[in-house]
């Protein structure tokens, strides 16, 4: 059975002694009635469809609907100048989350992580981790089990789909995957693993889900950005030492009652935020009239 | 909820929920009806009514029904290959009191004339549950083997096909038993650990008073 709770995972680690991933990956072999390594190569394969959708990315693909497309190679112009705020290594994670979401938003193949719609928050923090031989090919699966974990009580708890829960559960919840990620990379405790989780899905809570014309383009693709640069303060923040108040399983029950009580023109359906002010819905009137 | 449904599937864009998931219904509803589908009428309630177009819900759906795979690059252009393929299909938004914000309605029929209607729902992250088959709730999401065996309701269908599964060292996940009414259509829904051979559904199909086997493989 899936974990109910952070709490059982960490009970889990202590009880037999082993780290946030191996809990995670010995209740997949369970489930799914494999072996650890079956278990390891489909997390590898995952992780390799990841890079190979960050190698596909075109800078002169434009989606459909031309309302995205570009933006990942600009951002990569621009950033190579080294005269951002952001600097090369925060510089490159923007270039590849946006670069991920435009894939998505073009029909191309990816990595749902937890969704779609948020596929670009996982890569944009990783591949310059890996790039930077921050972590080996071992580390970053290891990393991606500990994520699935906290992705999966998520989804248990609460919901990942936009539709349910507006964007705080797909990209609040990719963010609070990947500040978990990113802790254990650099070592952090299982303690340290929850807490910079925890404040990664409490700073997107209340976040809306507001496509224009319905589409997972504006604002999704830069989204994605904010969801990788929170993973990045919250682990750092994490691995400073600083706690959170609330618990992680707390926070993701609090994600679940924001999303309950969200009006269902914020959750998916093209209706409300940005879809609703007078360009988004002169840009739907626009589609739907070529169609 | 599987890990592999947090990280993963590996899907072509833009949406899990819309895209992903709307092939799935594709698939299991192909699966379901048997063969090759030729007709399909389908209706879209909720966000998959408001949002599907911009999704490529309509051309997920289709795909699926063609027998695509989620990461299928072909996906954009299914309705080309329905054409080719002999495939004739409507959209239409329908209204489904208390369903989940993405389902979707489908009737369908192969080319042996076998039809098939269900209501099927996308969780988010490519995740799907079968609600309804022909008017019967089943509630089973095709993750796991699963066989739905729809039978005459009198005492010892369940028997039956509980102790064929024990015969072959099958072990049982969830079992739910569904009936229209007393002594009319029962339908049972079993979900197992282990793979089911080809033979052994043909002989639940050959049991007096069963009226139909399916197995989906999960």
């Amino acid at each position: 059975m899936a974990f109910g709770s952070v709490k059982e995972i960490l009970e889990k680690c202590t009880k037999d002694n082993i780290e946030f991933w191996q809990a995670v990956i010995h209740d997949d072999i369970t489930e799914r009635g494999t072996t650890e390594e079956e278990s390891f190569e489909k997390m590898r394969i995952m992780w390799e469809a990841m890079v190979s959708s960050a190698d596909d990315y075109e800078p002169d693909i434009k989606s459909n609907s031309s309302l995205v497309g570009g933006m990942g190679g600009k951002f990569e112009k621009y950033s190579e100048k080294g005269e951002s705020y952001c600097g090369d290594f925060v510089g490159e994670v923007i270039k590849y989350a946006l670069e991920m979401g435009e894939n998505n938003a073009c029909m191309k193949r990816i990595v749902a992580a937890p969704t779609a719609g948020a596929c670009g928050v996982m890569p944009a923090v990783l591949i310059p981790v890996f790039k930077r031989n921050m972590a080996d090919e071992e580390k970053i699966i290891k990393a991606l089990f500990t994520a699935a974990g906290i992705g999966q009580v998520i989804a248990e708890r609460a919901f990942i789909a936009g539709a349910s829960g507006g964007c705080q559960a797909e990209i609040g919840s990719a963010s609070a995957m990947a500040a978990a990620a990113l802790t254990f990379i650099k070592g952090g405790s299982n303690e340290k693993i929850t807490f910079a989780s925890a404040m990664a899905l409490q700073n997107l809570l209340g976040l809306v889900c507001d496509p224009v014309a319905g589409l997972v383009e504006v604002p999704c693709v830069k989204r994605n950005v904010i969801g990788a640069m929170n993973a990045l303060s919250c682990a750092d923040m994490a691995l400073a030492g600083i706690g959170n108040i609330i618990p992680l399983d707390e926070v993701i029950d609090a994600m679940r009652e924001v999303g309950e009580s969200m009006n269902v023109n914020l959750k998916e359906t093209g209706c409300g935020g940005c879809a609703n002010t007078p360009t988004g819905i002169r840009i739907k009137k626009e589609l739907m009239g070529e169609e | 909820m599987n890990i592999f449904d947090i990280m993963g599937p590996i899907m072509v864009g833009p949406s899990s929920s819309h895209t992903a998931g709307a092939v799935r219904i594709g698939l299991i509803t192909k699966t379901l009806v048997g063969g090759n589908v030729k007709k399909a009428d389908i209706g879209l309630y909720g966000s998959f009514a408001a949002t599907g177009k911009g999704h490529g819900t309509d051309r997920a759906i289709i795909a699926g029904l063609l027998g695509m795979q989620p990461d299928d690059m072909r996906i954009p252009m299914s309705f080309v290959v329905a054409e080719k393929e002999g495939l004739k299909f409507k959209f239409e938004n329908v209204n489904i009191p208390n369903a989940h914000p993405n389902t979707a309605l489908l009737h369908v029929e192969n080319e042996y004339g076998n039809i098939c209607d269900v209501q099927i729902s996308s969780l988010g992250g490519g995740r799907i549950l079968v609600n309804k088959l022909n008017g019967i709730e089943v509630n089973c999401s095709g993750e796991k083997p699963t066989i739905i065996v729809r039978n005459i309701d009198k005492p010892g269908y369940v028997a039956e096909v509980t102790s064929m599964l024990a015969s072959k060292n099958i072990n049982i996940a969830t079992m739910r038993l569904h009936r229209e009414k007393r002594g009319g259509e029962a339908v049972m829904v079993i979900e197992v650990d282990e793979k089911i051979n080809e033979e052994s559904i043909k002989w639940l199909s050959s049991i007096k008073g069963v009226l139909n086997v399916t197995y989906i493989k999960g």
